[in-house]
């Protein structure tokens, strides 16, 4: 049996009728994958990630979404907000938080979507995210039936996050997801949403993720993706974002876990006005592969795209930074930046960054960079020769590399798991929170 | 305090100490002045542990402890502060973060829990002002854009919280204005006591005029070669080094 099929027999688990809407749906997804089969490291696209360990694994479905109610309180995030909560893939009602909704918000499972046979989600659903895009959407949309619809009434401004949080567990037999997020913004809404991905720390299982995000003309959205997987998890995920006039987009990117991730981020600026910021942090690790691919496409005059990603590499981890920009040419006035800085703080860690752009109009503003380096050691020392430890020195240096980006998040509950993340490997009486109250007071004295 | 004795030190093969001796007892204050590249800055940086200078001889001993076996940190821990010549920008770490995480560790080396928030924010401030350095520069980074007068004041600041029982001020007089030369000056003679001692290396009687030193000790080619009182920067500032050069080869 090659891998496909083995993937695809598990379509026969499942159990249920789907109205002939997904069936249709499914079907096509199932044929592209068979088609097209897992990349390997001879696809441009996934030159320096091979995905071998998820082809060679054998995934079940989950059957139940129980999750220990101690252990998920560890899990979250300690935040106000509206919250949707997936074990391995599963809808768990209980853990979910969706009452009180306020007018104009939507928030609902993608299989009670499919229930009610809501062509209207039907009809965004994909649009963005095809089967053709790559192998693993045609198996997410093979797969997916849960997940996250959330549609947002022209005008509505969200009061609280939009909290989507997607749980991993530790299982006997390992257990695939394929989540759907679909969220449809109306004109000039403002909301935050925060895709987190946490789990046991034994879980290994497969998450493959697709989410697809559309803001209507003036819509200004955050979005967080915080990954924070068991390091045995493998993750795959593409979140695809279409942007009408004057909308403002802000994606914070944030990856500390997983053995193998794949992020791909595709935004279409469709429409004049239309801006987007890609904030990108990851800290990997022992043997953690984390490889992000970026894509904007200034489809229209007068479009904006920021991008900055840094990556903190230790041991032997291995990242990859991969930021395109395309502009069409008639795509005048616009401006696209973009830096990708890394930092290793190992010999053997190994990054490999390539950006690209690519430009067919004349009136543009431009710029890219590329740096990879170490911790400055003059620092260092200068840091230890006012008595702080050697751990804490570099443990403040490198927080100092991740602060550009980390003074972006305006979440504090997210900056805080981060940056307690990297610098994870400090000693006990390491207080940064009280160390940034602490210079907060004296600010406001 | 500090006991320097028959110091050698080499750096890349190339010998930079030839036999150092120096001796600074607590309640003092000494000047080394001397020639560019004598080897000023390399002693200083030898006592707070900088690596990249390899000791082929000699002793250096901090209250009786072999400074040479410490880590850089508990140099500093002990007591021992260098304020740099030249001050690295450390961007991303802020001066506050500086400032607590150094106080703390040195509170935690001396047994002590780490310091209430609001005592700390009362010596910051307390000591920013007397500096002269607007609260604003304890949220920017350190050194991050600071003048050079604002760089050698910030260093003092460090030295003020962290209160060092044996504090060596490398050029500290160096690219100050006039009036910012008295401000290091007052924060330097504020640490003065009989517990502590003060070890400032300075090309200018200017800075001796402002924190009036004990002994002054001329350093030429690796070896303290004169040493008086405070007097012989007087006569140094007048004739120069030729004529201490001579003296010691005759
Ligand atoms: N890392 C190094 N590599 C090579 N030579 C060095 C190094 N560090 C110091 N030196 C040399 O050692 C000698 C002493 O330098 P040092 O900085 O100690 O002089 P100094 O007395 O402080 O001079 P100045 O008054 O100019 O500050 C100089 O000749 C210098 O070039
Ligand atoms: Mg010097």
């Amino acid at each position: 049996m090659s891998a496909p099929e083995r993937f695809l027999k598990r379509l026969n688990a499942r159990r249920g009728e789907d109205p002939s809407w997904v069936a249709a749906r499914r079907q096509a997804g199932a044929a592209r994958f068979e088609a097209l089969g897992f990349p390997t490291r001879r696809d441009e696209e996934w030159k320096y990630t091979d995905v071998r360990r998820i082809a060679e694994g054998d995934f079940a479905l989950a059957t139940d979404a129980e999750f220990d109610a101690t252990r998920f309180d560890a899990q979250r995030l300690d935040i106000d907000a509206y919250r949707l909560v997936l074990v391995d893939g599963r809808f768990n009602p209980g853990l979910s938080e969706l009452d009180g909704l306020p007018a104009g918000v939507s928030i609902e499972p993608l299989s009670q979507a499919i229930e009610a046979n809501h062509e209207a989600v039907g009809g965004a659903l994909g649009r963005l995210a095809g089967v053709d895009f790559s192998p693993f959407t045609a198996l997410n949309t093979a797969f997916a039936d849960e997940g996250a619809i959330v549609r947002l009434a022209a005008g509505t401004v969200v009061d609280k996050p939009i909290y989507l949080l997607m749980l991993s567990r530790a299982n006997d037999q390992p257990v695939m997801s394929h989540p759907r997020v679909l969220v449809e913004a109306g004109a000039r809404c403002e909301a935050t949403i925060i895709e987190h991905y946490v789990g046991e720390p034994e879980a290994a299982n497969f998450t493959n993720v697709v989410s697809e995000i559309l803001l209507d003309r003036g819509a200004m959205i955050d979005h967080y993706k915080l990954q924070e997987a068991s390091l045995a998890d493998l993750h795959v995920a593409s979140i695809h974002i279409e942007q009408g006039r004057d909308s403002r987009f802000n994606s914070f990117n944030l990856n500390l876990g997983g053995a193998l991730v794949r992020n791909d981020l595709v935004t279409e600026l469709n429409a004049e006005g239309a801006e987007t910021h890609y904030n990108g942090l990851f800290f990997v690790q022992g043997r953690q592969h984390v490889d992000n691919h970026t894509l904007v496409n200034h489809n229209a005059p007068r479009t904006f795209s920021n991008e900055n990603y840094k990556g903190i590499l230790d041991d032997r981890a291995h990242g990859v930074f991969n930021g395109k920009v395309m502009v069409k040419r008639d795509s005048q006035q616009i401006e696209a930046y973009q830096n990708n800085a890394n930092l290793l703080l190992s010999d053997r860690a190994e990054i490999d960054t390539k950006p690209e752009l690519v430009i067919y109009a004349d009136d543009v503003k431009c710029s890219h960079g590329a740096t990879t380096g170490q911790l400055d050691e003059n620092a260092v020392y200068a840091l230890r020769t006012r008595g702080i430890d050697e751990p804490m020195a570099r443990a403040l240096l490198t927080l100092a590399f991740a602060g550009e980006v980390m003074e972006q998040v305006r979440l504090s509950a997210v900056a805080e798991r981060v940056e307690r993340a990297v610098a994870g490997r400090l000693p006990e009486r390491f207080n940064l929170s009280d160390l940034v109250e602490t210079a907060e007071a004296v600010q406001e004295a | 305090m500090l006991e320097v004795k028959d110091l050698h030190v080499t750096v890349e093969d190339k010998a930079i100490l030839k036999g150092l001796d120096l001796t600074v007892n607590a309640g003092e204050v000494h000047a080394i002045m001397g020639p560019n590249g004598a080897g000023k800055s390399t002693l200083s940086a030898v006592i707070a542990g900088k690596e990249g200078y390899e000791v082929t001889q000699g002793t250096i001993l901090f209250e009786g402890q072999d400074v040479l076996e410490m880590e850089i940190e508990e140099r500093a821990r002990a007591g021992l502060l260098l304020g740099f010549q030249y001050p690295i920008e450390i961007p991303g770490v802020k001066n506050i973060y500086l400032l607590k995480a150094a106080l703390n560790a040195q509170r935690e080396a001396r047994g002590e829990g780490e310091i209430p928030a609001p005592e700390f924010m009362k010596l910051v401030r307390e000591k920013s002002a007397q500096m002269q350095m607007d609260p604003s520069f304890l949220q920017r980074a350190v050194n991050e854009g600071f003048s050079g007068g604002e760089k050698k004041r910030n260093e003092i600041l460090q030295m003020l919280v962290l209160e060092p029982k044996l504090a060596m001020l490398d050029e500290i007089d160096s690219g100050l204005d006039i009036d910012a030369m008295k401000i290091v000056a007052q924060g330097v003679n504020s640490l003065r006591s009989a517990g502590r001692a003060i070890l400032l290396v300075t090309h200018y009687q200017r800075l001796l005029n402002h924190i009036e030193p004990d002994r002054v000790h001329v350093l030429v080619d690796g070896r303290i070669v004169k040493s008086g009182d405070k007097e012989l920067a007087l006569e140094l500032e007048a004739r120069g080094y030729e004529w201490v050069l001579e003296e010691s080869v005759a």
